[in-house]
């Protein structure tokens, strides 16, 4: 019966494993071998998943995602002045902050930035991850200014002759403010080519426009950010509909340096920078390659400890630790885990502890050996007698790695990418390594361990 | 074999380590690093030579734009600087003059932490102690129905943390080794780490009390340590193996981290056989003279 039952667990372990060792392949992965007859020379790449049945979407390119401190980048973390915002209203100006933020890091064309708000006590902040560059000097500048956009109008009749006197001291504000603008873009004149800024106005805006450009036509209008002007455009005709073109002398950046700043304006809050780190790539280069190093240099030194101590008992044990290892770097291109620094050390850290499950089913075995039970049930037994242990055990590293993880973003607990990361590889790992430390060296060793090989 | 015995001499090694850690802690404290008083990090490297430079000089030029804390060689070609909070301008200037006394530099960190957040960050790491103890003592003292399991478990825990913090405060204080965030993280997972370890030994006490209700507690407890000694020692091995060698050659940015692990490791092995079991025998035996008195 036993024997049946681990018959069918061993075939579903080793298509388990199988499809792991797919899952796992690198990107690209080139064989050349050339042995007597035999000529290979292809290149296998891991297969990419796109699962689209009944409206569940599932897609993954099967890459490993890297972190801030691996590939290099910029962490930001921005704190929102909402003094000037009603309390009702400032979870609302936090989250248009983060979309403005989003749009402007979107037009520096950084790929895959992540792009959170986080609440704490009184505290409104959003946390900026942009991955892969660590000169973006200019764009941090930009998202940590603090943004007022207005539009002023000329105080007074001036005469057309002096505009070019005119000092920005002229200028007096119409109440038009960045609030009233929705977004400005970069267009392109239909007969001359040229680049050209787009104001689009909200509603209110557009109104507030209207009377603005109705009593200034001929003369300027300027735009102020952080009180300094941004350009000055002189009003052709009245705008009414919400929808304005500023034309010049602009260049593709020039307009496009301008829409930032415009865009810049219509958010709400001034938000200060209270935390950066950028890391430049090759310091995470070199801290992924010391670190595989160290752990397969560790994971040699397991296997060998292990058939050292336990024979072929062991040697079946590290079996299982091999596929832990597979099979846990598949569930990370799956799930998909963002690897942190230190959350290869927590890989590397849960590989030492998964053979912890196997060395205690074996201290049992033996003892129970040592007392004159027969082998099988000397080895049911260790498997059954040493799994109290091993649950209590881990049930209180999986309480710590949910603490550290903090799931559920609560404000009182951490929520650093870093810790996050070595918490969930260090649970994922237990709970990886407890299928496999019980259920896969289990089935192997009823089906493959003999007294005779003790 | 009689383990329990020589407790008093288990006791007197733990005190030792204990005592001259918490010294240390109260004397000297634990070297915070700018996760906790906000600052500024610079880390810049260089290519294909080896960095020859005047720290103090540096230092002395650096201090013209800011205050600087510390300037240190990592490795062969880094330069860390540590300073006070400064902004994007006056890293640029501070770039600059280093330009100018090393030649071509690459920055390869840069890290500023606002001083709300370093306070927040010790805040945050209260609750965190507070509450895996909590669940664990809670856990513990269910599992076994019994609170001298449960205070047991969570006096070999204090002793485990308190010798890898007792540790890094002198490592603080003789070589300037910081406690950052992944100190933090650390202590957290020794924390779960000892009682795990301290679970398998009070497993087979329960088990064995089960079994033999009319044996002497001591014998049952020694009986337990015997069984488990074994396996204590092989699997911290193997975790010692793989930490060992991360720390070797694991690289810098995780070698303190590691380290704190290794230290809780080796710690926490040690108490799980020779502080939590010797304390439940000396709970059991306080009880029995509170109750012949």
């Amino acid at each position: 019966m036993i024997k049946e039952k681990s018959k069918k667990l061993f075939l579903f372990i080793f298509v388990l494993f199988l499809l792991s060792l797919v899952i796992d392949l690198p990107k690209q992965f080139p064989i050349k071998l050339n042995f007597w007859k035999i000529k290979i020379d292809t290149l296998i790449s891991s297969p990419q998943i796109n699962i689209d049945w009944k409206g569940f979407k599932f897609k993954r390119d099967l890459d490993i995602k890297k972190g801030l401190d691996l590939q290099g980048g910029t962490h930001l973390i921005l704190e929102a002045d909402m003094e000037k915002i009603e309390s009702v209203s400032r979870k609302q100006a936090l989250d248009s902050a983060k979309e403005i933020v989003s749009r402007r890091i979107d037009l520096w064309g950084v790929s895959e930035p992540i792009i959170q708000t986080v609440e704490t006590d009184s505290n409104y902040r959003i946390i900026v991850e942009l991955p892969g560059i660590s000169n973006i000097n200019e764009a941090i500048d930009l998202i940590g200014k603090t943004a007022q956009l207005d539009f002023r109008e000329l105080l007074g009749e001036e005469p057309e002759a002096t505009i070019s006197s005119t000092s920005i001291f002229d200028f007096i504000s119409t109440g038009l403010t960045g609030k009233d603008l929705q977004k400005s873009d970069v267009q392109f004149n239909d007969q001359t080519g040229e680049p050209v800024v787009a104001l689009h106005f909200n509603s209110e805006g557009a109104q507030k426009f209207a009377e603005i450009t109705q009593r200034n036509v001929g003369k300027r209008v300027a735009i102020f950010l952080d009180n300094m002007p941004l350009t000055a455009p002189v009003v052709n005709e009245p705008i009414v509909n919400g929808d304005a073109i500023i034309s010049g002398d602009f260049t593709v950046k020039e307009a496009k340096n301008l829409t930032i700043q415009l865009n810049a304006g219509a958010l709400p809050v001034p938000l200060k920078i209270i935390e950066q780190k950028t890391i430049g790539p090759t310091l995470g280069q070199e801290a992924v390659k010391k670190s595989i190093q160290a752990g397969l240099i560790g994971l040699l030194i397991i296997i060998l400890f292990m058939i050292a101590i336990y024979g072929f008992a062991g040697f079946l044990a590290d079996i299982g630790l091999i596929f832990y290892g597979l099979l846990t770097l598949a569930l990370y291109k799956l799930i998909p885990v963002t690897l942190t620094l230190p959350g290869i050390a927590g890989f590397i850290l849960s590989v030492g502890m998964a053979v912890d499950s196997n060395i205690l089913v074996f201290e049992r075995m033996k003892e129970e050996l040592r007392m004159g039970k027969p082998f099988s049930a000397a080895m049911e037994l260790g498997f059954g007698r040493a799994w109290d242990s091993i649950k209590d055990a881990n049930i209180c590293t999986l309480i710590t790695c949910f603490i550290l993880f903090n799931p559920f973003n609560w404000g009182f607990l951490n929520a650093s990418g870093m810790i996050r990361g070595f918490a969930l590889t260090l649970g994922l790992g237990i709970g990886v390594s407890l299928f496999t430390g019980i259920i896969v060296t289990r089935t192997l060793l009823r089906l493959f361990y003999r007294e005779k090989n003790k | 074999m009689n383990f329990m015995g020589f407790k008093w001499l288990y006791f007197l090694i733990s005190g030792i380590f204990l005592v001259t850690g918490i010294f240390s802690l109260f004397k000297w404290g634990l070297k915070p690093a700018i996760d906790f008083t906000g600052g500024t990090i610079l880390e810049i490297r260089i290519q294909g030579r080896e960095l020859n430079i005047d720290n103090n000089k540096i230092k002395e030029l650096i201090e013209k734009e800011t205050e600087v804390s510390s300037v240190q060689k990592s490795g062969e070609k880094s330069l860390i600087l540590k300073t006070k909070m400064i902004d994007s301008d006056e890293k640029d200037k501070i770039l600059d003059i280093l330009k100018g006394q090393i030649g071509d530099i690459e920055e390869a960190r840069f890290e500023i932490v606002g001083p709300i957040i370093g306070q927040e960050l010790i805040k945050k790491t209260i609750i965190a102690v507070v509450l895996a103890t909590g669940f664990i003592l809670f856990y513990v003292a269910n599992r076994f129905k019994d609170k001298k399991y449960g205070f047991c478990a969570i006096l070999a825990m204090f002793h485990d943390t308190f010798i890898l913090l007792g540790t890094f405060s002198i490592l603080g204080h003789f070589f300037g080794v910081e406690v950052d965030t992944l100190f933090v993280t650390a202590v957290l997972t020794i924390l779960s780490f000892s009682v795990h370890d301290t679970i398998v030994v009070y497993d087979r006490i329960r088990e064995s009390v089960k079994i033999f209700p009319e044996a002497r507690f001591v014998d049952l407890v020694n009986k337990a340590v015997a069984e488990t000694l074994n396996r204590s020692i092989i699997n911290s091995l193997t975790i010692i193996f793989m930490l060992l060698c991360l720390w070797l050659f694991g690289g810098e940015t995780i070698k303190w981290f590691v380290l704190a692990l290794l230290i809780g490791t080796i710690a926490g092995t040690y108490s799980s056989t020779f502080t939590a079991a010797p304390l439940l025998v000396v709970w059991e035996q306080m009880k029995n003279r509170n109750k012949n008195s």
